[in-house]
């Protein structure tokens, strides 16, 4: 059972009669041979952990070492200003929540990598919280951005060092549009869309992490990336649909990262990463760093 | 082919599955090879480990792992707090430019406390994956993804023959083997498709010509 494109997955549904979720328990059977009891299991652990990681970070004293995050998430989630509504904005807290719990070495599910690991979480524990949505459909959820994340990894890449934070997080945020969308009863068109309208709008997007450190600005690209994932869902809800198809904008994305210098790939020599204000905090906290050429 | 679970997880200590998940493994695979309570520890961390393992717990986790912690258990982030407790020494060396090796690597030498020694190097190599690099000088690479039973013998004819036959004597599949020689000495790696009953490595150690034997088992 192969599957190399969105239309691979579209094929297999119609085949199967059955839904996303069910493809994807079926080709992890035929992959590792465990159990389709093995593998929901599996999907409740990963579940679970992400549920604790937010509400560790809604609830530890989470500063992480170098002082550059310090329980910024807590001050989201209670600020007495909402920009829009209460649930956003403690949806945007919840990834910071969980960005923070990782700087601080913390336990988290990398999802689809730590460095991006708020996303997903702060995606499904919304929706459970705000749209009553039960463990065993959350678990469906996230099989369905298992499904764009697996597209994403055979096509083009999720780690920073090759695709930048397009990689990650924008990955992430696609993931999480498509599991908004199943959860709330789109088709399997809308799942594509969504998926489609999150990665575009995080195309090019760079990983320059200050001091080397996944802190800044990974914790607020994580929350931009819940704001990107919640509102690519409303726009393929709402029947809008991509102009490329899925297939097409992974390959593009696997262009512009192939394009991107590596300056902009993890390795903390470029973007903020070189602004004369990070160079300062690397040598002031962390002198061990590599200043790079 | 991915599975799934390379996209949801793995569920680990943050904040870098290369820098903080996979330096516990390689930790944790040298406290296998030294088979006992390590009581002395010396490190060192080369390239990218050496320039930026404070900020992402490197050392951490590495001593986590000595200490038998896993990548997601959350007693890493106060394993320097616990070596002392349990009386581990350590010491940590950095070494900014090795160009031989990968960008994050480390070597571990450990000590147990009847004074018997290990040395190690190993890689990071990203998303948690370890590759162990050299084992008491030998070259070897193998990534512990499955049981791993590693032995240095004399360089001897046949020897081959008998360890793999007390290995198949127990009906345990041999997946692949790595023989290396250095000077008399032979080393092998053998990954296998199960766990290994301890009396096929104890079969494997009465050997006189055996001079270690240690079984390293999967992180998963």
């Amino acid at each position: 059972m192969e599957i190399n494109s969105f239309e691979d997955i579209l094929k297999y549904c119609r085949e199967m009669k059955a839904t996303i979720p069910e493809v994807m328990i079926e080709y992890e059977i035929r992959k590792t041979g465990r159990t389709r009891e093995q593998i929901i299991e599996g999907v409740r652990k990963i579940l679970n952990v992400m549920i604790e990681s937010v509400n560790n970070g809604l609830t530890r004293d989470v500063k992480s070492p170098s002082g550059l995050l310090n329980n910024f998430a807590k001050k989201v989630y209670n600020a007495k200003v909402n920009t829009l509504t209460v649930n956003f904005k403690k949806a945007i807290a919840r990834a910071m929540a969980v960005s923070e719990v990782n700087a601080c070495m913390g336990r988290i599910a990398a999802a689809p990598t730590a460095g991006s690991s708020g996303i997903m979480p702060a995606v499904i524990t919304t929706m459970m919280e705000e749209h009553g949505i039960t463990e065993d459909k959350a678990i469906e959820g996230l099989l369905v951005s298992s499904a764009i994340g697996l597209l994403i990894v055979k096509n083009a890449s999720v780690a920073g060092s090759e695709a930048g934070c397009m990689g990650e997080t924008g990955s992430a945020a696609a993931m999480g549009a498509s599991a908004i969308v199943y959860l709330l009863g789109g088709d399997n068109r809308q799942i594509e869309s969504a998926a489609c309208f999150a990665i575009q709008g995080a195309m090019g997007l760079v990983c320059d992490p200050i001091a080397g450190l996944v802190e800044v600005p990974c914790i607020f690209r994580n929350a931009i990336g819940v704001a990107n994932a919640f509102t690519s869902a409303q726009i393929a809800l709402s029947g809008v649909e991509s102009v490329i198809p899925l297939d097409e904008v992974i390959l593009a994305m696997n262009e512009v990262a192939e394009l991107m210098s590596p300056k902009l790939k993890e390795t903390a020599q470029g973007g903020l990463a070189n602004t004369k204000t990070a160079r300062e905090i690397q040598r002031r906290f962390i002198y061990q760093i590599d200043i790079g050429k | 082919m991915p599975s799934i679970f390379d996209i949801l997880g793995p569920v680990m200590i943050g904040p870098s599955s290369s820098h903080t998940a996979g330096a516990a493994k390689l930790g944790y695979v040298a406290r296998q090879l030294l088979g006992a309570e390590p009581k002395q520890a010396e490190i060192t961390l080369y390239n990218s480990f050496a320039r930026t393992y404070k900020g992402h717990g490197t050392d951490r986790a590495i001593i986590g792992g000595i200490l038998g912690m896993k990548p997601d258990d959350e007693m890493l982030r106060n394993s320097l707090e616990i070596a002392k407790e349990r009386g581990l020494k350590y010491t940590f060396k950095l070494i900014m430019k090795a160009p031989k090796l990968h960008p994050n690597s480390a070597r571990i030498n450990l000590t147990d406390l009847d004074g018997n020694k290990i040395e190690m190097v190993g890689s990071s190599l990203g998303g948690g994956r370890i590759e162990i690099v050299e084992i008491e000088g030998f070259k070897v690479s193998f990534s512990v993804m499955t049981h791993t039973i590693v032995i240095i013998a004399d360089d001897i004819p046949g020897s081959i023959a008998h360890i793999s036959g007390a290995i198949a004597e127990k009906n345990i599949n041999i997946a692949n083997m790595f023989v290396s020689r250095e000077e008399k000495l032979a080393n092998m790696i053998i990954e296998v498709d199960q766990d290994v009953p301890p009396e096929v490595l104890e079969k494997i150690r009465s050997f006189k010509w055996v001079h270690y034997v240690r079984l390293v088992e999967p992180i998963l």
